[in-house]
């Protein structure tokens, strides 16, 4: 049941993937990106990590996606549409692909390493509270350095996005 | 009970996908999202072996993955948005003021 859902869910995201980079338009590629992180976020379900499906849903499609969109929205993209776009163009690039994937799933499936390794002991899953206390008792200091980095990434957005003083 | 080498596999799937349109498109929205599939591809590994493991670590890491994200998106944005304003091109062959 949970492997057919796993099949069904990942298989949506790489088409939703495939629809991102392949389509003309930019609002549709923001569409299949959002699309995709919901398959994703049903992924994390599945591997029993229930806070990081809420958290993908609410930060990525909820505020980073309509960012794109209200991006999307300012600036024109008509211009964009119109150009070309051809994947064959870029030869050595479609090379390192190709190369890049098969390296990693060669070193990936010939390893065993991944499929003949049992689980060590436990396996009852990651209990919230667990989580909650290792994040806010050993991570505190980069909980907090993000939190300030978050903080100087808007004030830096908001002065970027504004007009010069003359 | 999902073998882990399925993760693994969907893990490079995204990934190379990500990067196809980091290095084929060449609309910067485009690439800013293909950007974050690489990021959630990423992410899907550090849950995929904190979950195999039961170790807790996978999912603080994804945490800190996803709020740095949140970061970046909102600086390149706002870095987009000036550009357009000045140069009101959205393609990167046409951004070359770094070359010299």
């Amino acid at each position: 049941m949970v492997q057919g859902l796993y099949l069904l869910f990942g298989a949506a995201s790489v088409v939703t993937a495939l629809t991102l980079v392949l389509a003309r338009n930019p609002v549709h590629s923001a569409l299949a990106l959002m699309a995709c992180f919901l398959q994703v976020s049903a992924i994390f379900v599945l591997l029993e990590a229930p806070l990081l499906a809420v958290i993908q849903i609410f930060v990525y499609v909820g505020a980073i996606m309509v960012l794109f969109i209200f991006v999307i929205m300012m600036v024109d993209v008509r211009e964009a549409v119109l150009q070309r776009f051809l994947p064959g163009s870029n030869l050595p690039a479609l090379v390192l692909l190709v190369l890049l994937g098969t390296e990693m799933l060669v070193l990936v499936l010939w390893s065993g390493a991944f499929s003949v390794t049992p689980p060590p002991a436990g396996g009852e899953g990651i209990a919230l509270r667990q989580l909650g206390t290792t994040l806010f008792a050993e991570y505190l200091l980069p909980f907090e350095v993000a939190s300030v980095i978050l903080l100087a990434a808007l004030v830096g957005a908001i002065v970027l996005a504004q007009k010069e003083p003359r | 009970m999902v073998p882990l080498w399925w993760n693994i596999v969907l893990g490079v799937a995204l990934f190379v996908i990500g990067a196809g349109g980091v290095l084929l498109r060449r609309n910067i929205l485009v690439v800013l999202m293909s950007l974050e599939l690489l990021l959630n591809s990423v992410n899907i590994n550090f849950i995929a072996f904190g979950h195999y493991y039961a170790d807790s670590r996978g999912q603080i890491f994804a945490i800190f993955v996803i709020a740095i994200t949140a970061a970046e998106v909102a600086v390149a944005l706002g870095i987009l948005v000036a550009l357009v304003r000045n140069t009101s091109t959205l393609r990167a062959d046409d951004v070359t003021l770094l070359k010299g």
